[in-house]
């Protein structure tokens, strides 16, 4: 178009305020992983949500069991462990993927997914022992936001199960290919992301909750 | 085996929804009938269905919109008709129908038409401003579209089977809670706005990527349109309200489904936190509304002011105030609930000084527009019409942004005119304004002027006709979403709203038949040039309409007003032949079925958990993991248009071009 070739100059151009020119759209590693940061941005928003019902409900026990009588600070330890290592696993496993390591990454990636599954075995173990106990979700608002805002992240945890095997599957079929490799560094945020709510969790929930 | 769905749930006995939704699917089948008869099925898939083009994805939003307002809008003539006959009477809509119209009015409206509308003029018009080829994620803009069909045909589906909420647009516990609400009404409400609440976060996602990652070269922050401004706000504010919302519906489905007590009356919940959780989304929703209308009315003025946009920095600035602001006022939305005075005067002061950095615009529209040779277009017309109109809605909102006199008015008729006021002379107005002023850059040809102007007539008269009574009843005390009332004071003000409505019904008479009209008369209408308003930024420097890769030679621009500054260089460098850009290959984005399928699975879902048919929710579940592995495994999601095409494309489009340099007085 003639309209291409006419670059210079434009009659409100405002020189010295803009002090680097503008490159152009950024390369499509960037332009992902920088979509993918707002999605967990939009992610901790919600979760943020259940953490305000929680605060506002914690003490809204309608007479059954608060969280210092049912919390087992122990396995909650074990579970913050298991999680806080399969961040540094899924950390390992991007490394591998940088350096094209296949077999580095399938074991790096299936020590996070075993390490993911103990925690979910043991949040699982917890819900259905307080629900054995007449503690469910029903009982009281308490329960109900406890329930609803651990729940979640475990939901999440499982999704992100669900993606780590289709991302091992991926690179067993694919390689590490130019998109794969993007869709590498996603799920590590998302890992990642889980992670820093789950600190959220442990203190909030757990170390409060058992402290009142 | 089909959980709580029987034919019972077919409403035999009320003939209006009925026969409604026979008129609707009889037109549905007589549309599928002739797209597949006349053979055009192909080309509705191939180009259409699976198009991961951000334009056509664009016109998809608006038709979606546009369908949607007859729906919201036909809701509305029947409680202006029942409200104008229901004195001392049962008018003609019986109290559990009449709840339900006034919940599918308001949710369809600011869903399902406002929100498609914006959208869709976002994605239509914003990679085109910032001189770019697409979106940042083409597949998932496609994904997000047809989710927030998925939402639209659910709210539609209700009318025929089964219920939809009788609550009012925003569920308020208790009355939603399944002890007062056991039908499946709510929970349609429910996950019609989970399913397109997903894809409007999407967008919103899409969207700011764009914006921020993917400007041509030169496009630095404060050379971007004012609309991309605005874009980025509205879309900031999706991607922090969006999840408010899904979070606290989720909260509702789980009282309703599984016994939680987030909401409930007894064992410890809290029904005002329902009230601040959805404010807390709901009013940064109005702003994800107006947002983008701003944008598009200081395109407009400025356009055919024939002059910059007044105070281009001050407008960034209020517009990015508003995006914050809008944030710290959830709580005006219910001063009543006692929360105290001083929490009360905090929030009040903050709803007034939010009225600060609007009244900032409203003076450089109008300073934008002190000194230009003004046209009188349609778009024109719409803008200048909203100023007026939305200066008063202003006015009443912030009347009611003052505690004491929101206890008087809060609930009453007179909120009602407000925020049609707002909503209407602000949104509605923006989004005619950016239809009639983006209709040639989409299809290339105009829309006819004089029904275009004929249909502004009668949408700002009878604006002013159906909503001024409301301000009036509402001073005599007539409280919303009344059924029927005995106050014969009240009836003079119900008959000539009515009135009103009727005279906005002839403004979209006017304009289906301009729509239909210009089709027709298409090649009368025709713009070659691609700039047929003599435009000023980007999206005027390509062909109408556009090619599918935008521009075959990404732009590299050096100040506001870009196109403006072309086509002046141009006209200064006089007839000389400017030298051919070096075309390359260009690679584009497949088109792919995965939003198509990703919402036909999520249709089944979300139909099957309305109805508690639980193996369909799980095998719609699998669907769409599975269509989402498939999708992951594509090996060749991109194309490649090779130069030689490009340079063909493009030579057309520049010798029609130069026509118009040469020929018009563009600058």
């Amino acid at each position: 178009m003639t309209t291409v070739t006419l670059t210079h100059g434009g009659e409100r151009d405002h020189p010295g305020f803009e002090a680097a020119e503008h490159e152009g759209p950024a390369p499509k590693r960037i332009v992902t992983a920088y979509g993918f940061w707002i999605f967990l941005l939009s992610d901790m928003v919600m979760f943020s949500c259940f953490f305000a019902t929680f605060a506002v409900l914690s003490k809204q026990t309608a007479g059954g069991p608060s969280g210092a009588e049912l919390f087992d600070l122990k396995d909650v330890a074990v579970e913050t462990v298991c999680l806080l290592l399969s961040s540094f696993t899924c950390g390992m496993a991007s490394i591998a993927a940088d350096v094209r390591n296949r077999f580095w990454f399938q074991i790096a990636m299936a020590v996070t997914c075993l390490l993911g599954l103990a925690f979910l075995f043991i949040e699982v173990r917890e819900f259905a022992s307080l629900v054995a106990h007449d503690a469910g979700p029903t009982r009281s608002a308490f329960l109900s936001a406890f329930f609803t805002l651990v729940g979640c992240h475990g939901l999440h945890v499982s999704a992100g199960i669900l993606w780590l095997l289709t991302m091992m599957a991926q690179v067993v079929a694919k390689g590490f290919r130019a998109d794969i490799q993007r869709r590498i560094v996603c799920f590590a945020l998302f890992w990642h992301a889980l992670d820093i709510i789950w600190v959220a969790v442990f203190s909030v929930v757990y170390l409060l909750g058992s402290a009142a | 085996m089909f959980g709580k769905l029987s034919w019972a749930a077919v409403p035999l006995d009320q003939p209006i929804p009925l026969i409604a939704g026979a008129v609707v699917l009889v037109a549905i089948l007589a549309v599928v009938v002739w797209v597949i008869v006349a053979g055009h099925l192909p080309y509705l898939w191939r180009e259409w269905i699976t198009s991961v083009d951000h334009k056509r994805i664009g016109v998809m939003y608006v038709l979606l919109a546009s369908v949607m307002l007859l729906r919201g809008f036909s809701d509305a003539i029947m409680m202006r008709a029942q409200q104008a006959v229901a004195f001392h009477s049962q008018g003609f809509l019986p109290p559990e129908h009449y709840n339900q119209i006034f919940s599918a009015h308001g949710t369809i409206m600011i869903f399902f038409v406002a929100m498609p509308f914006v959208i869709g003029l976002m994605n239509l018009v914003v990679p085109l401003q910032l001189g770019v080829r697409d979106v940042a994620f083409p597949t998932l803009n496609s994904v997000g579209f047809w989710l927030t069909a998925t939402g639209a045909l659910l709210v539609n589906v209700s009318l025929v089977v089964g219920e939809f909420a009788r609550t009012g647009w925003l569920p308020y516990p208790p009355l939603s809670e399944l002890t007062y609400s056991p039908g499946v009404g709510v929970d349609y409400y429910l996950w019609s706005l989970e399913i397109s609440g997903v894809g409007t976060l999407v967008a919103g996602i899409n969207l700011v990527t764009t914006v921020l990652k993917i400007r041509t070269k030169g496009m630095s922050y404060l050379r971007m349109p004012m609309f991309c401004w605005t874009t980025l706000a509205s879309n900031l504010l999706i991607i922090a309200a969006f999840p408010i919302l899904t979070a606290t519906l989720a909260m509702l489905i789980l009282d309703r489904y599984l016994g939680f007590h987030f909401f409930t009356n007894e064992a410890g919940g809290n029904v005002m936190m329902f009230m601040n959780l959805i404010w807390a989304w709901g009013h940064p929703e109005v702003y994800i509304l107006i947002l983008p209308a701003f944008g598009i009315f200081s395109e407009v003025v400025s356009t055919f002011s024939g002059k910059p946009l007044f105070g281009y920095r001050s407008m960034v600035l209020a517009t990015m105030a508003i995006c914050i602001i809008s944030f710290m006022v959830w709580l005006h939305h219910f001063f009543t609930m006692g929360a105290g005075p001083n929490v009360n005067a905090i929030f009040g002061i903050a709803s007034m000084i939010i009225a600060v950095p609007t009244g900032v615009k409203i003076y450089n529209w109008l300073f934008t527009m002190y000194g230009g040779r003004i046209r009188f277009t349609t778009p024109m017309m719409w803008s200048i019409g909203f100023m007026v109109t939305f200066i008063i809605g202003g006015l009443t909102g912030v009347l009611v942004a003052v505690p004491p006199a929101d206890f008087l008015l809060h609930n009453s008729l007179f909120l009602v005119a407000h925020f049609h006021n707002v909503i209407i002379g602000g949104v509605l107005f923006g989004a005619f304004a950016g239809y009639t002023y983006w209709f040639p850059k989409a299809f290339g040809f105009r829309l006819h002027e004089g029904l275009g102007k004929a249909a502004f007539w009668c949408w700002l008269i009878g604006f002013y006709v159906a909503f001024m009574p409301l301000y009036a009843a509402g001073f005599l005390g007539m409280t919303r979403r009344m059924q029927h009332y005995d106050v014969p004071e009240w009836r003079p003000w119900l008959i000539v709203a009515g009135v009103g409505a009727v005279i906005i019904t002839i403004g979209i008479i006017f304009q289906v038949a301009q729509l239909v009209i210009s089709i027709r008369d298409r090649e009368k209408l025709r713009d070659l040039t691609g700039d047929p308003w003599d435009g000023r930024s980007l999206e005027w420097a390509t062909a109408s309409p556009p090619p599918v890769f935008n521009f075959a030679v990404l732009p590299n621009i050096t100040g506001e007003d870009a196109y403006w500054a072309m086509k002046a260089k141009a006209k200064a460098r006089g007839q000389a032949e400017p030298k051919e850009p070096d075309y390359e290959p260009i690679e584009l984005p497949r088109n792919s079925p995965t939003g198509f399928v990703c919402a036909f699975f999520a249709t089944v879902m979300g139909f099957a958990l309305i109805w508690h048919i639980w193996w369909m929710v799980i095998a719609g579940f699998i669907g769409a993991f599975a269509t989402f592995v498939a999708f992951a495994w594509r090996d060749h999601d991109e194309y490649e248009i090779p130069a030689d095409e490009v340079a063909r494309i493009d030579r057309i489009n520049l010798a029609e071009r130069r026509n118009l340099v040469t020929a018009a007085g563009s600058v």
